[in-house]
């Protein structure tokens, strides 16, 4: 009874959310009011969902009560209740983040219901036991973020809206054809029993074909090397709450359905597929930072780097394939997730602090900003503890999210990822010191009046957007003191997935 | 230290002053409470405090105190007082003093922690935050683009080696079973002879270089002398760069002793200390030379690590005194120079001692010590090295190699420390003066120690290097430091090595002419290849980037495609025997014809130049895939099929109303290109479908065929899939239709320049690789007043107005049959609202947009809110009742003259789709219709 409910209310609260504004189109203080107290109530089921699950394992609920595997099944076992709560906490702080930084056109044109259709398919991919269900909910956020992306209908937002919903179309097309072929060949579309039936099958090559078709649809989704071209193609082009949204959340969910069927699914021939996701880890993780080098732009540096790190994220998983003993891979896939939510807050954080930082110097560009150091040093700190945690500094998220990947990589004999992580490593943190000298240290080009002039609003007028960015600086902190805390929650997640049984177990063993 | 100040305010310049006084207190508590803890740790004794913090990786909140520590601690305690209390008087009157005291005692607790630490990981955590506390405190006059620079420069260089210090200390961890120095310094046997203690070895050793900066890492040292001269003083000098040795030290016992070892650190550090010896008398700038000394004294330390063995280990814990106390001296007096005089320059110093007499006695005694005279402690540790060199294996190289440096840093010496106070006074940018109270504590308190240490060793500096040299060596020590041993073989180096020093002295214009020469090639040095890394990575970033985010959509799809070919291909073909499973004999003739018909339309579709044909073409397709709906017996899909087909061509109609004529086809290679890539798709598609494998599972469809009359209610399986057995999708699927019609509508309406789609690929490309975009509010268009247009006139022809005034309800009222028959009989809640949605179109050509939008009680917006409220509602009913999500809730009521019917919420379900699906549409094909 408590499943059916845990696990519905964070498919619910965005629906009915977005339902209500989309009804009462034109009151947009009640979009706003809606919009934080549906993100609020999500981020608390989330966590109810995540005190749940931690207590009594992996929960399964029977949508329409047609048992497993003929209707659809909404599963919870850790790894996706975490993410859940991620979402939540993405999704609050950039609703109350955009109460301050909104234009008034695109919020009367429902940018909030927006943002809870997003978040809808968001949570409703990391929960669906279902592979054609995880369709649907991956075209939910696939139209939401296109919207979003669009929104408002500046040129440049429409150029890179075009790459955007290409490319993502190319991944429902290759993603909706694997459902196909995959139900061709085993009859089902639940999750937990094609987990059974592929077992059965064991390896075979036209399974591990169809698995490409997964890791293709998913790696666009998740911006992996070569498929990667869509994120800094149009991230940098909405407004700075939307692509902070984005950042946050998009490319995880294709990690996380990468995760979920590179370890529940194709297992049997581990050898190449999670091979090939170490190598293409690698690639993806120096291309993204090379990227990110090359750019000149706050928001495209950013983006490049969400490309580098989704390397690190999917580093694990090809790790825990490849490695015999079952307590090492859970080591190293409880890293990926480690480094999915340390990732997650960081990187949102780090595009909200970027949009405040062009309200002050009216640009995003580097070589025009500057001073903020001096001007504003509360926004100075805030940079400076994600950018430090990106880049994997001691004692901040980022650096225990590396550490346990490299350790990791380390254990597994794999010393060329783990070199390779390293290396990247300092790039990423060349590249924050790119931005910090430019836009913190750098006194601001230009005369004093000319910046006023820029300026789109008082450094007073900046607080407000703080609150935000300040309250997902402190949990970046707070997973550094409190690593373990996380890490053990990780682990847990990682076994669950490592021990699939128990995720059969949960979806097929009856209603509850 | 709560009271170091928030780096919000700037402070006065008093405050500022004060600050160093108030900071420096408890840190000389802490040095105290240290100091007193001496005579137990000399005699052997360890303190230990533990906790975890997160275990599972590996990292424990783990501290230890032996000699080792202790020596540390209190050269930065000591050093670190002094320094504060200089930087009050140094830095009076500059902005953003709490920032700077802030990084500084952050650094101070930092480097505390590390010689503390007794878990490698917890090490390496303080590790990185010295070299942070030391970027931050580098480029502290960031608007200093050299500042900037410098400190870029010393972060890359000691972040790098920190990364292969952590894999050294992940791999060392991994040989010995655990991170604890305590556990790990045991075992050295084991370690030595295990595999991976080449690569740990190796490094840990490139952490401890870069830090320490040997050669050839040691250039970016000399650049952080931009700092203010308090930080050159402190962590360039005396205790950040000493992380390194203190490492190598700290380590000696578990990984030392090998041929590896000795040759690797040795051979470093001697040539580091050669090297940078004489590069620091090619120097004008006083903390130039005095930074290059450091690299030279760093080189010496290391260098005697490496010898290893009692002797060189207590020779260089006495030369980490020495160089403590006489490099933080002069750095000090090459501040208050340039403090007082402006100016570091050594060409423009001369004769300040008039001026400056207590800064240059203690200037003078620093030299000294750092010359190697006696009766100071630098003649003590000199003699010492000089004692250990003489041991060593290939003891005339070693011994030359050690003399050399010495030679050469007396020359130093006697440039930085004596040539500015000696001598004609001449005029400098500001008229010397001496340095205030606080500027002279720290010199003079350090001079004095240097000439207490090397006149009564056996005051503390005994116990202190035999506490130290004990934990370097691993056993037991104890050590008598003496000025004078007799007429020993170290004594008549030192005679020697002064005579030498003297004359280079003599002849630095020499060594300044060969400078010059050599200036030339030293461009090609170490610093030099810093700067070519750092543009070939910058170049690299950039073609790389170019060549993969090109800006063009063509170039992405071919890549993304490509990929797809290649891996599946790869999987499919290359590892294992492909065999179709199809029996191609039950295949009929109309379907064969109807895949033909497909096929040849897509071919139109591709082939087609005006896009009115391609569109007709691909609603053919549409119709196809209607049509195999309908022979393979799922009518409702057909019927939904043939609706959206419809309506999508109208759509392109609408859409292609507002298009630019203009329009591209490649031609030549690139199409070709393209269609092998097309096949190539298409093929594996299509072979990946034929494929088959061993088992035969039975699909769950036929579960829906069973339970769909007797649980579902419903003859029409479709239906009941749809509003039932996977509700859940639809519920998605109407939440994208509502998503998508939102945005549709929002494109149209809010938009800042209505003309920005083109179709210039140009355009696109240059906004993908540079951004311009802006974040600010474009504003939205005001409603335009409703006006008929000349296709509103042209459309409202005699037989459409009256035909559709009968059609409207017509339709509407055969779309609610549809919807209501669906779950026996092909319709439902999709098809019904298109037919509804149909009706209101057809009212709107007649009619005009006004009048349609009057026929509806709300707004399209509205409307498919409503739906998906109505539908959601359906799911959440069942949660009330206690059921999971979305589970059907039946009642049977008696209808007369009709009989038993069904009433259940999948019929509410569908009509929530069914309002939606009409909203969805019309949201979109009203606005279109209205320009």
């Amino acid at each position: 009874m408590m499943a059916n409910v845990l696990l519905v209310l964070p498919l619910l609260i965005p629906l009915l959310t977005a339902a209500t504004s989309f009804l009462a189109w034109r009151r947009t203080a009640l979009h706003r009011a809606l919009a934080v107290v549906g993100a609020a109530a999500l981020l608390a089921a989330g966590i109810a969902l995540l005190v749940y699950v931690w207590n009594h394992g992996t929960i399964a609920t029977q949508a329409g009560a047609w048992p497993a595997p003929f209707g659809i099944t909404l599963v919870a076992d850790l790894f996706s209740a975490l993410m859940v709560v991620l979402a939540g906490v993405v999704g609050l702080a950039v609703v109350i983040f955009s109460l301050g930084s909104m234009d008034r056109g695109r919020e009367a044109y429902g940018y909030y219901p927006l943002v809870h259709g997003l978040l809808l398919g968001v949570c409703g991919a990391f929960l669906t036991g279902d592979l054609f269900n995880l369709y649907v909910w991956f075209e939910v956020m696939l139209m939401a973020s296109f919207v979003l992306l669009a929104l408002g209908g500046e040129r440049a937002q429409l150029h890179g809206g075009i790459k955007y919903v290409t490319l993502n179309l190319v991944s429902s097309a290759v993603f909706l054809a694997a459902v196909g072929i995959l139900y061709g060949l085993t009859g089902t579309l639940n999750m937990a029993d094609l987990a059974e039936r592929l077992n059965r099958i064991g390896p075979h090559s036209a399974v591990t074909a169809v698995g490409m078709l997964f890791l293709i649809a998913f790696g666009i989704k998740a911006a992996m090397f070569p498929l990667f071209f869509w994120l800094p193609a149009s991230y940098h082009t909405p407004p700075g709450a939307a692509s902070a949204l984005f950042a946050g959340l998009l490319t995880k969910v294709g990690v996380y359905a990468l995760i979920r069927v590179f370890t529940l699914l194709f297992v049997h021939e581990r050898e190449f597929t999670h091979l090939l996701i170490l190598v293409l880890s690698g690639l993806t993780m120096v291309t993204g930072v090379l990227g990110a080098v090359a750019q000149q732009e706050f928001r495209r540096v950013l983006s490049f780097h969400i490309i580098s790190q989704i390397g690190y994220m999917t580093m694990g998983l090809g790790l825990a394939g490849l490695v015999d003993s079952p307590a090492l891979a859970a080591v190293a896939l409880a890293g990926s997730i480690f480094y999915i939510a340390h990732h997650i807050i960081v990187k949102t954080n780090l595009f909200l602090v970027s949009t405040v930082a062009r309200r002050i110097c009216g640009t995003f560009d580097l070589k025009l900003q500057g001073g903020l150091y001096q001007s504003q040093p509360l926004l100075a700190v805030l940079f400076l503890v994600p950018a430090l945690s990106l880049a994997g500094i001691p004692p901040l998220s980022g650096f225990f999210a590396k550490l346990s990947l490299v350790q990791a990589g380390l254990n597994a004999e794999q010393y060329a990822i783990a070199a390779t992580a390293l290396a990247v490593g300092l790039l990423t943190l060349f590249s924050m010191t790119k931005i910090w000298a430019e836009a913190f240290w750098k006194p601001m080009p230009g005369t004093p009046t000319e910046n006023a002039a820029a300026s789109l609003l008082a450094p007073a007028q900046t607080r407000r957007l703080l609150i935000p960015i300040g309250a997902l600086a402190l949990l970046t902190v707070a997973i550094g003191l409190g690593a373990e805390f996380v890490f053990t929650l990780a682990t847990g997640a990682a076994e669950q997935l490592l021990h699939r049984e128990s995720y059969i177990q949960a979806v097929m063993g009856g209603t509850p | 230290m709560a009271d170091s100040s928030p780096n919000v305010v700037d402070p006065p310049t008093a405050t500022g002053r004060t600050a160093g006084w108030m900071l420096a207190l408890p840190l000389l508590a802490v040095a105290v409470y240290f100091a007193r803890l001496l005579p137990a740790v000399a005699g052997g004794e360890t303190f230990q405090f533990a906790r975890d913090w997160v275990p599972s990786l590996g990292l424990r909140l783990s501290f230890t105190l032996d000699g080792l520590s202790l020596l540390f601690v209190l050269m930065v305690c000591v050093v670190g007082t002094l320094v504060l209390i200089y930087a009050g008087g140094y830095m009076a009157g500059r902005k953003y003093l709490g920032r700077f005291f802030t990084f500084l005692v952050l650094f101070t607790v930092s480097m505390l922690g590390l010689v503390l630490a007794d878990n490698l990981l917890l090490l390496y955590v303080f590790w990185e935050l010295t070299s942070i506390c030391s970027y931050f405190l580098i480029g502290f006059e960031s608007d200093r683009p050299q500042a900037r620079a410098a400190a870029l420069q010393a972060l890359l260089v000691t972040g790098g080696g920190g990364l292969a210090l952590l894999a050294g200390v992940i791999l060392l961890a991994r040989a010995g079973g655990s991170y604890e120095l305590s556990a790990l310094l045991n075992q050295g046997d084991a370690l030595r002879t295990h595999a991976l203690y080449v690569p740990a070895l190796l490094l840990i050793l490139a952490g401890a270089f870069t830090k320490s900066a040997q050669f050839p890492f040691h250039f970016w040292l000399p650049g952080a002398m931009e700092a203010p001269t308090p930080v050159s003083a402190y962590l360039h000098s005396a205790t950040m760069v000493k992380a390194g040795v203190y490492l190598m030290a700290r380590l000696s016992p578990a990984l030392g002793g090998t041929e590896l070892w000795l040759w690797t650190v040795t051979g470093v550090g001697g040539v580091t200390m050669v090297v940078a010896a004489w590069m620091s008398l090619t120097q004008s700038d006083l903390k130039r030379i005095l930074a290059y000394s450091t690299v030279s004294a760093l080189g010496m330390l290391t260098f005697l690590i490496g010898l290893g063995g009692p002797l060189a280990s207590q020779a260089a814990m006495a030369y980490l005194i020495g160089h403590a106390l006489y490099k933080g001296a002069l750095f000090f007096v090459a501040g208050s120079v340039d403090h007082e005089t402006g100016t570091r320059d050594i060409n423009q110093l001369s004769g300040l001692g008039k001026a400056m007499p207590m800064t240059a006695l203690a200037s003078a005694v620093a030299a000294l010590s750092m010359a190697g005279l006696p009766p100071l402690f630098g003649f003590i540790a000199k003699e010492l090295a000089y004692e250990a060199t003489l041991h060593a294996p290939a003891k005339i190289w070693i011994t030359t190699a050690a003399v050399t440096a010495s030679v050469l840093l007396i020359a130093a010496a006697a440039l930085a420390g004596l040539r500015p106070f000696l001598g004609k006074a001449r005029a400098t940018p500001r008229p010397a003066h001496e340095a205030p109270l606080s500027m002279l504590l720290g010199p003079l308190v350090l001079g004095v120690l240097s000439l207490v240490f090397g006149v009564w060793p056996a005051w503390a500096a005994d116990a202190l290097v035999s506490a130290a040299t004990s934990a370097v060596v691993g056993q037991q020590q104890s050590v008598h430091l003496a000025l004078w041993h007799g007429v020993t073989p170290p004594l008549v180096l030192s005679a020697i090595t002064l005579a030498c020093g003297i004359a280079v002295y003599a002849a630095r214009g020499l060594i300044l002419r060969l400078s010059a020469l050599w200036g030339r090639a030293a461009q090609w040095g170490p610093a030099g290849w810093y700067e070519l890394a750092l543009r070939g990575l910058n170049g690299l970033a950039i073609s790389q980037t170019r060549l993969l985010q090109s800006g063009y959509l063509r170039h992405y799809l071919m890549i993304t495609v490509g990929a797809t070919v290649a891996l599946v291909g790869y999987a499919l073909f290359a590892r294992g025997v492909w065999r179709a499973n199809v029996d191609w004999t039950d295949l009929r003739i109309y379907e064969a014809a109807l895949a033909a018909l497909i096929l040849m339309a897509i071919l139109m579709a591709i082939l087609k130049e005006s896009r009115l044909a391609a569109i007709a073409a691909l609603g053919v397709v549409g119709y196809g895939v209607a049509l195999i709906f309908v022979l393979f017996g799922a009518p409702d899909l057909a019927m939904t099929q043939f609706l959206v087909e419809t309506l999508t061509v109208i759509l392109f109609v609408l859409v292609f109303y507002h298009l630019p004529e203009d329009q591209r086809v490649r031609e030549g290679a690139g199409r070709w290109r393209d269609a092998a890539l097309a096949i190539a798709v298409g093929g594996l598609m299509s072979a990946l479908v034929l494929v088959g494998t061993p088992e035969n599972f039975p699909p769950i469809s036929s579960f829906f065929d069973e339970h769909s009359v007797p649980q579902g209610h419903g003859r029409n399986v479709v239906n009941v899939i749809l509003v039932d057995f996977r509700a859940m999708d639809t519920m998605g699927e109407i939440t994208v239709l509502s998503i998508a019609a939102a945005g549709v509508y929002a494109l149209l309406k809010l938009r800042k320049r209505p003309d920005s789609v083109t179709d210039d690929v140009e355009q696109a490309r240059a906004e993908d690789q540079a951004a311009v975009t802006s974040d600010v509010a474009p504003t939205p268009e005001p409603p335009k007043p409703p006006r008929a247009t000349d296709l509103d006139e042209a459309s409202a022809s005699f037989i459409l107005r009256p035909a559709s005034r009968l059609l409207f309800p017509l339709l509407l009222l055969f779309s609610i049959f549809l919807l209501f028959r669906g779950h026996n009989e092909p319709g439902g809640g999709f098809s019904g609202g298109l037919v509804a949605a149909s009706a209101f179109i057809l009212y709107r050509f007649a009619f005009g947009v006004q009048a349609t939008r009057g026929l509806l009680p709300v707004s399209p917006l509205s409307l498919f809110g409503g739906g998906l409220l109505i539908s959601a509602s359906c799911g959440v009913l069942a949660l009330l009742e206690g059921y999971p999500l979305l589970t059907a809730l039946w009642s049977t009521w008696f209808v007369p003259g009709f009989g038993e019917l069904h009433v259940g919420t999948p019929l509410l379900f569908d009509v929530g789709v069914y309002i939606t699906v009409i909203g969805v549409t019309l949201t979109i094909i009203l606005p279109l219709a209205e320009e």
